[in-house]
């Protein structure tokens, strides 16, 4: 079997770690560029969401490049995501490609399903369940690795004294993140890479407005997706701050919350889950609020549901709490160049307000 | 006097009406509801609504807003499940959120989760209206009771083959009928949502259209669950969406059917879930060479665009009938 499997953020090179170390050939999915997502629009649907979009493009890469099985998450709704590979699936099939998609979907909605998938992928490697469990092991680590050091690149950069250096580290980083085998070698990547960042010459005494980044999941793990959204704004001096980490649920203090679930938190504006990070959106504006930030940042998929929800209801959280929130909505059109000016635009905005203390500079931008 | 809810009439109304109709005046409500869709209305929802909002609930915030100042309360039920291993659109779940943050100045909201899952999710509904109206438990559930035995006469007249403003007519006046005569020549299947497909000022007029072009129409509403039943397995998976899977399962059914000419499926711009639903009915169609139009609706669509669409559409099922 030659594997390969989607492109976000930086988790291939812990997925890539694991399948590799099961014993299969991996085809690794390529950074998307404007060729990927040319790829995913020419064949997927007009109103599909961005992510569906790019995700095909992806395979279609890998596919040209040999690969024959597709690894992918499934999902139980309500958001279009848990239907994607069986579309993928079906577009793919019209295309004349004969590939295999396996569709995990979350362990506790069909546990048998998810054993017998990973089984199969186990046994086509020739290892066993002990071998796994230690590969995923290594490789969680690896996961949770690479999200610390992106982490700590994230704190680094606003404050760097020259512009783009932190980035040139953080993609060594990567790189030496990459080599590490195991468990021993990961840890020290760990180090060096922290201690390769903190070198970087920065000037502290810097104050840097903080902002918050919220949204659906792909869009904003995948920088090719949101413009850098983050390193375009912490190169402007500004600090950012993310709650979206594929390895989220194993650290706390994400936001720093003490104020018990976020679902509790948006209840006053969004009374039920809606899908996708919808609900989320709600919740993490109203913790970045209460916890001092100047702004906060929605990226969203054109046509996403879940946040089209939850843009409809930021305003009202925006002007009761008194923090401008700023949506980019991300389709095949979007241009750097113009998402470059709305964020200068809004960072003035919220220097300006720090600056007055003003009120009723609350808005949200729409398209 | 009798307190006044207002029931924008779009999204479930064309559904599901007749029973919350019924059961407001049984528990002591005076029902308002807003006129059929028409330009102010969709011009008010457009105002107050996101740019990438579907036209569906622009619409729906427009008939909010044309019926605030006139009742004590507004019905915005939040639609969750009607079955299991199913929900609606987030735009569903959302509803009441996103209309008490988008338009200001109106009256109390009631919005109780409508979730029929099982027995339990039943009696925590009338438990839940029973607070909201202040109407007794036993008082909510006689209503209820009685408002879906209205509600099974209204779904027989649709499966019978009457448009939703037809049947909620019949079900009003209490008479039964046989069932409407179909005269065209060619059957094709109009599929989509309820709320497109039956709103004449959204869909441009479509069905109106059709039916002078000489064309028998088939909807979802004229498919029974039991009929159903044999294509709610047919897919890899289901889609989560209520609606999405009976427009899906009355494809399957209707093609199984035979005798259909073409197949047409209302959508809405930048609709999320369609998006999958077009797709995936495209494929199949393809494969079973079955002739398919998607239509797309938005704000702007004119009724002439759309005719001219339909004439194509209609010609070459009847040029390619006589090529057989
Ligand atoms: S959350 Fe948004 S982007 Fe993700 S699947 Fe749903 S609609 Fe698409
Ligand atoms: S299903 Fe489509 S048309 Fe209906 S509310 Fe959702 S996005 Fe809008």
């Amino acid at each position: 079997m030659k594997i390969s499997f989607p492109h976000m953020g930086t988790s291939h090179i812990a997925f890539k770690h694991l399948i590799e170390h099961l014993g299969h050939e991996v085809v690794p999915p390529p950074a998307p560029t404007s060729r990927t997502l040319d790829l995913g629009v020419k064949y997927a649907p007009e109103f599909a969401c961005v992510p569906l979009k790019m995700l095909l493009g992806t395979y279609l890469e890998v596919l040209e490049k040999g690969a024959d099985t597709i690894i992918t998450s499934g999902g139980v709704g309500p958001c279009r995501a848990g239907l994607y590979p069986h579309l993928h699936q079906k577009i793919l099939k019209d295309l004349g490609y004969d590939c295999k998609i396996i569709i995990f979907d979350p362990p506790l909605h069909n546990l048998k399903d998810f054993f017998s998938k990973i089984n199969y992928i186990i046994k086509k490697g020739g290892k066993s369940w002990r071998q796994f469990w230690k590969e995923f092991k290594t490789s969680w680590l690896k996961l949770c690795v690479l999200d610390d050091v992106e982490i700590l690149s994230h704190q680094v950069r606003p404050y760097e004294l020259k512009k783009g250096s932190t980035t040139k580290v953080f993609k060594e980083c990567l790189h030496i993140v990459d080599q590490a085998q195991t468990r021993e070698e990961i840890l020290d990547a760990k180090r060096i890479c922290e201690k390769k960042l903190k070198e970087v010459p920065q000037d502290p005494s810097r104050n840097p407005l903080k902002i918050g980044i919220i949204g659906e999941i792909y869009v904003v793990l995948e920088p090719f997706m949101n413009m850098d959204v983050e390193i375009t704004l912490e190169e402007m001096g500004v600090i950012t701050h993310r709650s979206i980490y594929l390895t989220q649920w194993s650290r706390q203090n994400i936001i720093v919350n003490t104020e018990g679930s976020i679902y509790k938190t948006a209840y006053p504006y969004l009374k039920k889950k809606i899908g996708g990070h919808g609900i989320n959106s709600i919740g993490e504006t109203i913790l970045y609020a209460r916890n001092g930030f100047d702004g906060v940042i929605q990226v969203a998929p054109f046509t996403c549901i879940p946040e089209i929800v939850a843009k409809s209801i930021l305003p009202e959280v925006s002007k009761d709490l008194n923090i401008p929130v700023l949506s980019l909505t991300i389709d095949e059109q979007t241009a750097k160049a113009g998402v470059q000016t709305r964020l200068e635009a809004f960072v003035d905005l919220l220097e300006q307000k720090r600056l007055h203390g003003g009120l009723n500079y609350a808005r949200v931008s729409g398209h | 006097m009798k307190p006044s809810i207002g029931f924008p009439a779009t999204l479930f109304y064309f559904t599901d009406a007749p029973f919350w109709q019924a059961f407001w005046e049984n528990i002591g409500f005076n029902v308002v509801y807003s006129s059929a869709t028409n330009k102010k209305i969709l011009d008010e929802g457009i105002k107050v609504t996101v740019t990438d909002a579907c036209v569906p609930i622009k619409v729906y915030h427009g008939h909010v807003i044309a019926l605030k100042d006139k009742v004590d309360y507004l019905f915005i039920p939040r639609y969750m499940n009607l079955e299991k291993k199913e929900t609606f659109c987030p735009k569903f779940l959302g509803l009441p959120d996103m209309v008490r943050a988008s338009i200001p100045g109106i009256p109390k909201i009631i919005a109780p989760d409508i979730q029929l899952v099982n027995p339990l999710s039943r009696l925590r509904l009338c438990k839940e209206l029973a607070e909201k109206t202040g109407a007794s438990f036993a008082r909510v559930a006689h209503a209820l009771a009685k408002a879906g035995r209205v509600q099974k006469q209204y779904i027989k007249l649709l499966q019978q083959g009457y448009l939703p403003q037809v049947a909620m007519k019949l079900v009003k006046s209490g008479r039964t009928a046989g069932s409407p005569v179909k005269e065209g020549d060619l059957n094709i299947a109009v599929l989509g949502y309820p709320y497109q497909i039956h709103d004449a000022h959204i869909s441009v007029n479509l069905l109106e259209q059709l039916k002078q072009l000489g064309v028998n129409i088939w909807t979802m509403e004229m498919v029974s669950q039991t009929m159903l039943r044999p294509y709610r397995k047919v897919m890899s998976k289901n889609h989560f969406w209520h609606f999405s899977n009976r427009v899906m399962w009355s494809l399957f059914y209707f093609l199984n059917k035979g005798g259909l000419d073409g197949v047409i499926h209302v959508t809405a711009f930048a609709c999320g879930p369609d998006a999958m639903v077009d797709k995936f009915m495209e494929l199949e169609l393809k494969q079973r060479k079955i002739p398919f139009m998607p239509i797309t609706v938005d704000e702007h669509s004119g009724e002439a665009g759309v005719r001219t669409r339909l004439e194509a559409f209609v010609d070459m099922i009847r040029h390619r009938r006589q090529l057989e």
